[in-house]
């Protein structure tokens, strides 16, 4: 391969393992050509989660673990001219551009051109319109009879693509396409067109292949005796070599843990896909019906023949509505006739709340009560006599006087349920609702700036 | 191994990995071997996965072929209790759901 151009991800959604970054960084060094640095951590329910703090709090609503993510590798990044991209922006894109700018500052480097990519938040009142006209009938209602938390539209690559041609060295987005943090810096360094609509798709795929993180090196893949995954513990992060020619190689650090063969990026090829020959997105439909995948050395793998056909009319968007209280309560019972301990505490729920809510009842149990905190203690096999089973009752509504109830009949269980119960634990949770629409693209505004330009 | 005359779980001959959008889950099924993805074309039909999930109500299931990748791709619609906002259940994802189909007794004769 020639012109090979390197994008390594650093994460695959909020909350994954901090520390990837510098093994990714330093491999990107190691191999000296052009490179960029992604992270990935939004998703359906994030973004809404991040809109509810930033009302709390004008300065929050971006990726809480900002700082951390970024810290260790922004001077080997803006040295190296390594572009960062990620969608770390969430809720409030510009108070993350500030985060990023202060960790700059407290660096000692140079005025930074961050980039911001606007356009995705449609939640303001100008959209009401255009949203309720692409709702069905019945999401209209739902959405009419609550209270919007969120409405993002996933935006196309177009515009990280644009910002990094103009010199951005960091590029921070709120909702877009996964793929789309990756397709905007290969399009930025190939320079095609937009209606390239093979070299779109293979950009496309290898932004699938790298947008949860691990998962394509070894993370979620392992199960003894049939996929064997080494240092699972120190599992690398992934990279991905793209040439001119939209081939694509994925491997990761060397000395990390993990694996990358055929099977781990078989599995995340298709994983989230539904019809293989139209993958939507905002840039492109691609097609790996004729796609094919083979083992290309030590952990690398190659995927070629990725196809692509003309970008879709509209663009996806999520609409997230208050979805009343979900309450989650658990108790244990553990010994001779755990089992049947727990399904009468169980029955007496059902009797004194079951009426009003529906209610969900689990029984789960291998080893908890009788361990010590050590670990130590009796595991249960299925052919003993005595069991651990955690009984587990969830209902959620509208109302939160409602589905406390659940709270506070487990808890009553202590006194005045079965005998030997213990443990409960409780939790009261507000839920959200997603809806989903589709915008003629023509409605939908995306643009960046540069964060601080002008003042 | 096992096997009962030539019944064995999908899992000796497959991987798989489950994904979601909403309410609706996709599974991939992946052939370990080349010549075992006649056996996944053959066994795995809608029907059979319709009725393998028949206890959480799926609405409808659509297979796609990978031959290239020796792969099927089921999506399966409303199997998710309203997906990862709505869904009562600890994993309202339905991530574990790839190891219910892999249960599946299939012949691999």
């Amino acid at each position: 391969m020639s012109d090979i151009y390197r994008v390594a991800c650093a994460a695959g959604f909020s909350g994954d393992r901090l520390g990837v970054a510098k093994p990714l960084v330093d491999s990107l060094l190691k191999s000296g050509g052009p490179a960029c640095l992604i992270f990935e951590s939004l998703a359906e329910r994030t973004l809404a989660l991040a809109q509810l703090e930033r009302r709390q709090n004008d300065h929050l609503g971006y990726e809480p673990l900002l700082e951390e993510m970024v810290e260790p590798i922004l001077l080997d990044c803006v040295q190296a001219g390594i572009p960062i991209v990620g969608n770390f922006g969430a809720a409030n894109p510009f108070a993350a551009a500030a985060v990023i700018a202060r960790l700059a500052k407290e660096k000692n480097l140079p005025k930074l051109k961050i980039a911001v990519v606007t356009g995705d938040d449609i939640s303001g009142s100008e959209y009401q319109a255009t949203i309720n006209a692409h709702l069905t009938k019945s999401d209209k209602g739902l959405l009419e009879r609550s209270q919007l938390v969120s409405a993002n539209v996933y935006l196309g690559a177009k515009e990280i693509a644009n910002a990094i041609s103009s010199g951005a060295q960091v590029v921070v987005t709120g909702r877009v396409a996964d793929p789309a943090l990756t397709v905007g810096p290969l399009m930025a360094h190939f320079k095609r067109r937009w209606d390239d609509w093979n070299f779109l798709a293979s950009a496309t795929m290898a932004g699938h292949l790298l947008e949860c993180g691990a998962q394509v090196t070894g993370g979620y893949f392992a199960d003894p005796g049939y996929k064997e995954v080494p240092n699972l513990s120190q599992v690398g992060f992934p990279i991905i070599e793209f040439d001119a020619q939209g081939n694509i190689c994925v491997t990761k650090p060397e000395g990390t843990g993990g694996v990358v063969n055929r099977l781990t990026v078989t599995e995340q090829l298709l994983y989230e896909l539904h019809d293989p020959a139209a993958y939507l997105t905002p840039d492109v439909v691609a097609d790996i019906t004729q796609a094919t995948i083979h083992d290309c050395g030590d952990n690398r793998v190659e995927l070629i023949g990725v196809k692509g056909h003309p970008r879709p009319d509209s663009l996806k968007a999520n609409i997230c509505i208050d979805g009343g209280w979900l309450a989650e309560a658990e108790i244990s019972y553990a010994g001779h006739h755990a089992l049947e301990r727990a399904q009468l505490a169980a029955k007496i729920i059902r009797d004194r709340i079951g009426k009003e809510l529906t209610l969900r009842v689990d029984f789960i149990g291998s080893s908890s009560v009788f361990v010590s905190d050590a670990g130590e203690g009796p595991v249960i096999k299925p052919s003993q006599s005595f069991e651990d089973i955690r009984l587990r009752v969830a209902a959620a509504h509208q109302d939160r006087g409602l589905a406390i109830k659940v709270c506070r009949e487990v808890t009553a269980l202590y006194t005045c349920g079965p005998a030997g119960g213990g443990g409960v634990r409780t939790s009261l949770k507000p839920r959200l609702n997603t809806l989903v629409a589709l915008i003629p693209r023509d409605e939908i505004k995306p643009s960046y700036s540069f964060y601080g330009a002008g003042k | 191994m096992k096997v009962k005359n030539h019944l064995a779980p999908l899992h000796y001959i497959a991987h798989a990995r489950t994904g979601d959008k909403g309410s609706r889950s996709n599974i991939s099924v992946i052939a370990y071997r080349k010549e075992d993805f006649l056996i996944l074309q053959r066994e795995l039909t809608e029907e059979k996965v319709k009725a393998h999930f028949e206890f959480r109500n799926p609405s409808a299931v659509k297979r796609y072929e990978l031959p290239n990748l020796q792969a099927l791709n089921f999506v399966i619609d409303d199997l998710l209790d309203g997906g990862v906002n709505l869904s009562l259940n600890l994993d309202s994802h339905g991530k574990s759901l790839s190891y219910w189909l892999l249960s599946m007794e299939i012949d691999i004769s």
